[in-house]
């Protein structure tokens, strides 16, 4: 009896895993085939020499050796250097101030936040087109600017010095809501008792925001800073549309790069070293911030 | 009340909201809540001028000719409002409606085929007994920090391998089933209560039958979130569009407005009318559902 209830479970178990490996199997082989079978053959690919109609051929660190060589390689990394250490910390800032915002007891409260994050849900290109509107020499931006007698008349996409600085803004303006959330989320959860003890200790709001909020509130600024560098680091659509890399080089960044060689050149052996490269510095920009920013809070 | 004072962070004292009386120090308490009130107001409403700013001379330059929308000094109130651009749209660019029809196709199929495995693989990862099952669970877990451009370049030749560069399936293939979703379901049916598939177990159900009667039902909300989510994704995707399709009749909504752009470089009044047509379906979709976007976000832990 005990041989047959364990041969009955056996088959059981046997049909669970079968059923179990059914369910996952759509999935896994979409996402086994474009991203583990994909990375790794982008790994394989960036020590070949590729342009899809001859086979590969295998040319060692050849690409990484000309990489570093490459001076469009190191202004595009400069620039996007510039761009994320422009980006990442006003929008972490916005987004929190936005969260305070968000998170205080209004009457159309739920109208404000949706307002707050409609930037959020409007695609790249549109926004971008957009923008390249309102950037115009005779546009809407030069002419507010005008009106507050502040510097104007200035080709924003057309000067190599305020180019990247517009695509920045574009950035920041859209992004900014998609972290308020994140940080929204977080206040929402410290609990009522924290504010009370430090009422009772006598800390006035600003301290209390300060030294309470603040440090409860550093998970999500590790996860904010890291997702929003991981992002700036990639950022192709609005340079694409807007400037494709121009003025004079000033707005090129490193996916641009990648998809110029890949795609326009079909240099996919360099590109895919070039992708590489890029998430190499990513990965070293995690590790660091992980070291300073990253802490475990539990109520 | 008291939570809002604290986290609003200004230099109030805290107690104020307790101590409203006569005592002309709770009497001093008062105004100043007052100015904070009207404060907070005037800094929402800035706000929310900066982010809807630029919708609200686009919506307004769709009304306008496109020598209004060019001059100078811009007026924000179009001088005689004409429907003249949301016509010629759609005739300047014969493939205008093609563009939309794409764009529709490709979300509606990410959307079903992402529901559908997403919700099956979160059942199988969350609830079904296999050899392997977690360490395969945590290894697609660890893709998420594959960024998207390491996968481009091969994606694009598996593509082009499979003879589909160009195409509707070519374009929606790679995107049928993604990590965040499967995630996304895993932590939801976790949470459902176990009682509730023993039931429909006793009663004979197989599996499947539990799934479709018992676990799809309840997982409404997180189905929504992904829904959202996913059409966001494709509807509003730039780069992997640009790649794989070449002809502008295959192009979606997003790749033709950049297309329409720059065949018709000064043409701003059709640009800014089309991508009002890119605008409007996401921000329906999101004013519907927008208590499962904010869900969304906080269900998939990225709270920290």
């Amino acid at each position: 009896m005990w041989a047959r209830m364990a041969a009955r479970l056996r088959k059981e178990s046997m049909s669970e895993a079968i059923t179990g490996y059914l369910f996952v199997s759509p999935f896994l082989v979409t996402i086994g085939t474009f991203i583990f079978f994909a990375a790794i053959y982008a790994f394989y690919l960036s020590f070949h020499k590729y342009d899809l109609f001859t086979p590969p051929q295998f040319v060692g660190l050849g690409n990484y050796r000309r990489l570093l060589a490459n001076t469009d390689f190191r202004i595009a990394l400069r620039n996007v250097a510039v761009y994320t250490a422009g980006v990442v910390p006003v929008q972490t800032a916005v987004a929190m101030a936005l969260a305070v915002l968000a998170n205080q007891k209004l009457k159309l409260q739920g109208f404000f936040r949706s307002a707050y994050y409609v930037p959020c849900i409007t695609s790249s290109v549109a926004s971008s087109l957009i923008f390249m509107w309102l950037y115009y020499k005779q546009g809407i931006v030069n002419y507010i600017l005008s009106v507050l007698r502040l510097p104007s008349n200035i080709d924003w996409l057309g000067n190599p010095s305020t180019a990247l600085p517009a695509i920045m803004t574009l950035v920041t303006w859209t992004t900014s809501a998609y972290f308020m959330v994140v940080f929204l989320a977080a206040l929402q959860d410290i609990p009522t008792s924290v504010y009370e003890a430090s009422r009772i200790d006598g800390a006035s709001g600003w301290q209390t925001f300060w030294h309470v909020t603040l440090p409860l509130l550093r998970p999500s600024i590790f996860l904010v800073v890291v997702l929003g560098t991981i992002g700036c680091m990639q950022v192709f659509d609005q340079v694409y549309i807007m400037t494709r890399g121009g003025p004079l080089k000033s707005t090129m960044s490193i996916v641009y790069l990648v998809y110029t060689e890949a795609f326009g050149d079909l240099r996919f052996g360099y590109g895919a070293a070039m992708a590489f490269a890029l998430f190499a510095v990513i990965f070293v920009l995690t590790l660091i911030q992980r070291k300073y920013l990253d802490v475990k809070i539990e109520y | 009340m008291l939570l809002n004072v604290m986290a609003s962070g200004d230099g109030a004292a805290a107690g104020d909201a307790l101590l409203v009386g006569s005592h002309p120090r709770h009497r001093w308490h008062a105004i100043t809540r007052q100015a904070r009130a009207v404060v907070t107001y005037a800094v929402a409403i800035l706000v929310t001028i900066v982010t809807l700013a630029p919708f609200a001379f686009t919506i307004s330059a769709s009304f306008k000719t496109l020598s209004e929308v060019l001059e100078w000094p811009p007026s924000f109130i179009p001088s005689r409002f004409i429907l003249d651009n949301y016509r010629a749209v759609w005739t300047v660019s014969p493939l205008f409606p093609r563009w939309l029809l794409n764009s529709a196709l490709a979300s509606a199929i990410t959307v079903l085929t992402n529901v559908f495995f997403c919700s099956l693989a979160g059942y199988g990862f969350a609830r079904l007994r296999f050899p392997g099952r977690d360490a395969i669970f945590l290894a697609t877990l660890g893709t998420l920090m594959i960024p998207g451009q390491i996968t481009l370049i091969p994606r694009y030749i598996i593509v082009h391998r499979l003879g589909l560069v160009d195409s509707l399936a070519g374009l929606v293939l790679p995107d049928v089933a993604r990590v965040f979703g499967v995630f996304l379901m895993v932590q939801f049916i976790k949470a459902i209560p176990k009682e509730l598939e023993e039931a429909a177990k006793i009663d004979g159900c197989s599996r499947f039958g539990t799934y479709v009667h018992v676990i799809l039902p309840l997982c409404r909300p997180v189905l929504a979130a992904l829904t959202i989510f996913t059409f966001q994704g494709t509807w509003n995707d730039f780069t992997w569009p640009l790649i794989v399709l070449n002809s502008p009749e295959n192009f979606t909504l997003a790749l033709g407005l950049n297309y329409l752009r720059g065949q018709y470089y000064t043409f701003w009044h059709l640009v800014l009318t089309g991508s009002l047509f890119n605008i409007i379906p996401m921000l329906i979709i999101f004013l519907l559902f927008q208590r499962y976007f904010v869900q969304g976000i906080s269900m998939s832990g990225l709270k920290g």
